[in-house]
């Protein structure tokens, strides 16, 4: 067995992890009524409005811990955009006619990326609405650029949080149990990153 | 206060049709800004009716008790002065909700049943219901609904629907010394305001008119200016409209993003079905 993630690693991905899904639910919540009944099964309206940043907070500095850890590793190279240009043989499980990857495939890389830049527009526009009093009227433009930008980013991160589930748990079999255990087998390192401890 | 169910024309972000079916005028109230003497009695009347906490006042070099109204402050004479070549002007408007027709407050707001909307026109806050998110301070173009940092709710001017309700006029009216405050049916009020923009046209206010926004559907509150080309002399939006950002937020983009995350969900499973999971290779392969 290769170990994939260390232990810290597999913490604050676990870290981001719940923080995002309560952040998903009580935020699904307040975008439409239709789902309001997630709030209540969190304890309420209320309460799901009082934690909904404290829970931002903790995926934010769980976002930056992943910035720290993984940004070396997730630079786009040109191998990167041959496999974005690739990508339809990923998706029609075809694996062997795209350019062999390292630690990640460009799919993970630009999830990263887009994560982390909707981590930033969210906490931005997060902390405008948090705080909406304190914006003075005459920069009113504020408070209603914070609730598009808002909505907005969390759709993209949503979109991205979809597919990462599904390519992590029902796809790429022996995915979950790295991020969990933190160990791979040679065969799996070998056939989905084979650049990757070569 | 807790209204009639009947008389419920919208309720904010509510999956089911607001059962009010009651046909009942819509009412308003006049405030003729050339006729107020800036006394204060509806501001005092507010308070008192309402069992309002009193806010300390901030002196800002006028006759205004503070610079806007508050959680606890519902109703503030605005005084503002303007120069043209007519001379020297020294404007009085009350200010409190504008009770629109269609509420930017209520549209934006993401708690079911916080905000109402009377068939009377009314617009009233529920706080029991409210979550404090402050959707509503992004939705007003009025800058009307205010966060109480004490319960963590937002308050604004009820229309005294607890007088309303039993047939009596809000307080605010009731205080006014001048009659420049009315209360009625908007559409007799508009004809009060119609004859009154006469008066005064002829009187040389070439410019007077009465301010009912369209943007917002009109408002239950019919403002008569004697400047009506230039309402911001007032401290009044010249157009005023629910914000862009959200209107585009709870129409198109809600839909893409319902049809964007329903899809996902769908893509993804029958991506499963048709292609399945992808499996390491043996030793051998």
């Amino acid at each position: 067995m290769i170990l994939r993630y260390t232990f810290k690693e597999r913490i604050v991905h676990w870290v981001a992890a719940f923080a995002y899904v309560y952040l998903l639910l009580t935020g699904l919540a307040f975008y439409t009524p239709k789902l309001y009944w997630l709030a209540v099964v969190l304890g309420g309206g209320t309460t799901s409005r009082e934690w909904h940043p404290w829970a931002g907070l903790v995926f934010v500095a769980a976002t930056v811990l992943m910035y720290v850890m993984w940004a070396s590793d997730m630079r786009i190279t040109e191998g990167d955009r041959a496999w974005g240009r690739a990508i339809g043989h990923y998706v029609r499980n075809e694996d062997k006619h795209l350019p062999p990857v390292g630690r990640y495939n460009a799919g993970q890389k630009y999830l990263f990326w887009l994560m982390f830049l909707g981590g930033v527009l969210l906490l931005i526009s997060g902390v405008a609405m948090w705080f909406t009093s304190s914006i003075p009227w005459s920069l009113r433009w504020l408070r209603h650029w914070a609730v598009l930008v808002h909505v907005s980013a969390a759709l993209a991160t949503i979109g991205g949080f979809i597919i990462h589930v599904y390519m992590g748990t029902a796809v790429v079999r022996g995915g979950f149990t790295s991020i969990v255990r933190g160990e791979v087998s040679e065969e799996w390192a070998r056939t989905h990153h084979p650049l990757w401890k070569r | 206060m807790a209204g009639n169910t009947l008389e419920l024309k919208r309720i904010s972000a509510s999956a089911a049709p607001p059962p009010g079916i009651r046909d009942t005028p819509v009412l308003a109230k006049y405030i003729d800004t050339t006729t107020c003497i800036g006394c204060k009695a509806c501001e005092v009347a507010c308070q008192q009716w309402n069992d309002l906490p009193p806010e300390t006042t901030v002196q800002i070099g006028t006759y205004q008790t503070m610079p806007d109204t508050t959680a606890n402050f519902w109703n503030l004479i605005r005084f503002s002065e303007f120069e043209d070549a007519g001379g020297f002007h020294w404007f009085m408007r009350k200010d409190q909700c504008m009770h629109c027709g269609d509420p930017g407050c209520l549209k934006a707001c993401p708690a079911p049943g916080a905000i109402v909307q009377y068939v009377n026109g009314i617009v009233d806050f529920q706080q029991d219901q409210c979550i404090g998110c402050g959707y509503c301070m992004a939705g007003c173009p009025f800058n009307i609904p205010k966060l109480s940092s004490k319960t963590k709710t937002v308050y604004k001017c009820t229309m005294c629907v607890d007088r309303v309700a039993v047939g009596l006029e809000p307080a605010c009216i009731k205080a006014c010394p001048t009659g420049c405050l009315q209360f009625g049916t908007k559409e007799q009020l508009l004809e009060v305001a119609a004859k009154r923009v006469d008066q005064l046209r002829e009187s040389g206010f070439r410019e007077a008119g009465v301010y009912d926004p369209p943007g917002v559907g009109g408002t239950s509150v019919v403002t008569v200016l004697a400047h009506a080309d230039q309402p911001e002399l007032y401290g009044l939006p010249s157009n005023p409209s629910i914000p862009l950002a959200v209107s585009f937020w709870k129409a198109p983009l809600k839909w893409l993003g319902n049809i964007a995350m329903i899809g996902g969900i769908v893509a993804t499973a029958i991506h499963y079905l048709k292609y399945g999971a992808k499996h390491a290779h043996g030793k051998d392969s």
